[in-house]
């Protein structure tokens, strides 16, 4: 039985690797950039979700995560002349003028720093709960913003920064993202993703089976930064300019709907509905442009698109609160039984 | 031996005082009941013992050590586990997965010794699956394992929570209302079940019960509460003459 599972995920990822092959050489930049943007989006909606979806913390402080993340792997990895470009206004404090770092360390440290900044933020803020600790980690988010336009000559302010190497590729995104998902899963299943849901599901009783709660959601939130960090350093290589403006509300505000939408506490529901979602962020750019009806010219409103999903997450929320997979996860029995079950459907045409 | 002893312990919420000057003693392996009517205070000095309050005045000793102002979980490791009035499972957890929550506060290896599946966390691992599969088999859940905790019917949720209080390996048990709820087919089992838990455990057991069929047929011991205080200790038989007691359930009739 577990042989043939871990067989079959095998098989899975050798597929995979072998559609990235193909994808990397054949597919235009476009559609690279998207797959690309999916896999980050499903570090980020993973990291997110063992916060809000398995620990039950209602964290709003993914930006703040992704900055520091984006911002720390940009900064390591820009070639020195770059550097010397970027930070006209005011150049850049000695000890990081001549670093440059290759990728996979640069990323590695933005996934540490993160997990310490959220260490440190948590230590204190994990004693609210709900609402209270959506607003502090909200304002902990959009301090780091602030903080980040005002430091001039880190991380050169509101110009941002331009001329990242473009480190992240297929391999780089799908490789972490799969990583990522391994460790969710085994993290998940082991004895400290049950005491996280414990947490979730009752914080009196949690406690009184002997779970230290505050150690438990320390820990969660700090893993959860680390992901995001590292999703942020991804990201920030994968677009080649970061500026502090990108890592508003809104940027939270994604992931969350892609959490939501998947289903809170399923790895799955994450993975499905970060591909879903980049899509179709993607698809809906239409709606962006101006359009005629006919009878009606509706003329382009940037951000459109947006409104789409704000509806859908209006309407998953009303009635229909467990998203796609509720707390239900993938498994090899069941899909083999569904495509058995769909056989002879098709065959004998009624059941 | 003398497992816990409260001294004085008073507890206060603003100008309410909900326990007043509470001394209790367990000696081991004794069923002790707690009675008294509504708003007595009986779960408020549950929630003392078991650290959710810290008590205004006075002092909590487990086995000659001083618990006053440890954490719930902290205490909950030295050995007294607890079950609650209003029965609050991990609800949308597998009736399984509730008890091996349970076990966690054993767990040795760190975070990522169990990420890693090392040889020695399998071990832990494999050791707490199997003895929260012995316990649920005891308590006789071991069909429904798989089920998810709040489908199953009343009594049933009410001994998953027994042998999740039981998988923390505690020393002293506290039950807060076993038989709320029940038939009286039900409660009988129930009063048998608390007997052979606390031999097979080797427990001691102190339990809030209204059920008198209950109170007076399994527990050595009897306080009584009525207003936070303590108005009454003592044997089921010298309980059930006492005159303070019967005038606290029944009422007193000023005229009389």
């Amino acid at each position: 039985m577990r042989k043939r599972d871990y067989y079959l995920t095998g098989v899975t990822l050798i597929i995979l690797a072998i559609f990235l092959y193909i994808a990397d050489m054949y597919f235009d930049a476009y559609i690279v950039r998207i797959l690309n943007l999916c896999a980050i989006y499903t570090i980020l909606g993973l990291s997110m979700n063992l916060i809000n979806g398995f620990t039950g913390l209602f964290s709003l402080g993914h930006a703040g995560f992704m900055a520091i993340g984006a911002y720390t792997t940009a900064i390591l990895t820009l070639s020195v002349d770059a550097k010397a470009q970027n930070f006209f206004m005011e150049p850049i404090i000695a000890p990081l003028a001549n670093v440059e770092w290759p990728f996979f360390p640069a990323l590695l440290l933005a996934g540490i720093l993160s997990a310490l900044v959220g260490f440190l933020i948590g230590a204190p803020a994990l004693r609210l709960k709900g609402d209270y600790l959506a607003i502090a980690t909200l304002g902990f988010a959009e301090i780091i913003r602030v903080i980040f336009t005002n430091t001039q000559n880190i991380t050169n302010g509101a110009l941002g920064l331009k001329r990242i190497p473009p480190y992240t590729n297929l391999w780089w995104s799908y490789g972490i993202a799969v990583f990522t998902i391994a460790i969710m899963v085994l993290l998940i299943n082991s004895s400290y993703g049950r005491a996280f849901k414990a947490i979730r599901e009752d914080e009196i009783a949690a406690e009184s089976m002997g779970i230290n709660l505050f150690k438990h959601k320390v820990m969660s939130f700090t893993i959860g930064a680390f992901f995001a960090g590292i999703g942020g350093g991804l990201l920030g290589n994968l677009l080649g300019t970061i500026d502090p403006a990108m890592f508003k509300f809104t940027l939270t505000f994604n992931i969350l709907l892609i959490i939501v939408l998947g289903g809170m506490g399923s790895i799955t529901g994450t993975v499905i509905s970060a591909f879903l979602v980049t899509i179709s962020l993607e698809a809906l750019r239409f709606l962006d442009q101006p359009i005629n009806l006919g009878f009606f010219v509706i003329p382009g409103v940037a951000g459109m698109r947006m409104v789409v999903f704000s509806v859908l997450l209006m309407i998953v929320v009303l009635f229909y609160r467990h998203g796609l997979m509720g707390n239900k996860e993938f498994n090899w029995d069941k899909f083999l039984q569904v495509i058995k079950f769909k056989k002879p459907l098709l065959k004998g045409g009624k059941n | 031996m003398e497992m816990l002893r409260t001294e004085n312990v008073t507890m206060q919420f603003g100008g309410l005082t909900a326990v007043k000057d509470f001394n209790l003693t367990l000696n081991k392996g004794e069923i002790v009941a707690l009675i008294g009517p509504n708003g007595a205070g009986k779960t408020t000095a549950f929630n003392i013992i078991t650290g959710v309050y810290k008590p205004t005045t006075g002092k909590i000793y487990y086995k000659g050590k001083d618990i006053t102002n440890m954490g719930p979980h902290n205490i909950t490791k030295l050995g007294i586990a607890r079950t609650f009035q209003n029965i609050r499972l991990f609800k949308n957890l597998s009736v399984l997965d509730n008890v091996l929550i349970a076990n966690h506060l054993h767990v040795k290896s760190n975070l990522f010794e169990a990420l890693l599946r090392v040889p020695k966390y399998k071990n832990e691992d494999r050791k707490m699956l199997k003895k929260s599969l012995d316990l649920l088999e005891m308590v006789g859940l071991i069909d429904v394992k798989d089920e998810k905790s709040s489908s199953l019917p009343y009594g049933m949720q009410r001994r998953l929570e027994i042998a999740r209080a039981l998988a923390t390996e505690p020393e002293v048990l506290l039950l807060d209302e076993p038989a709320a709820g029940m038939n009286p087919k039900e409660t009988e089992d129930l009063t048998k079940f608390i007997k052979q838990i606390r031999d097979d455990f080797d427990l001691t057991i102190f339990m809030i019960e209204h059920h008198m069929q209950v109170v007076m047929g399994i527990s050595e011991r009897i306080y009584v509460l009525d207003y936070g205080i303590t108005i009454a200790h003592g044997s089921p038989n010298e309980i059930q003459s006492n005159q303070r007691v019967i005038e606290a359930y029944l009422g007193v009739d000023d005229n009389a």
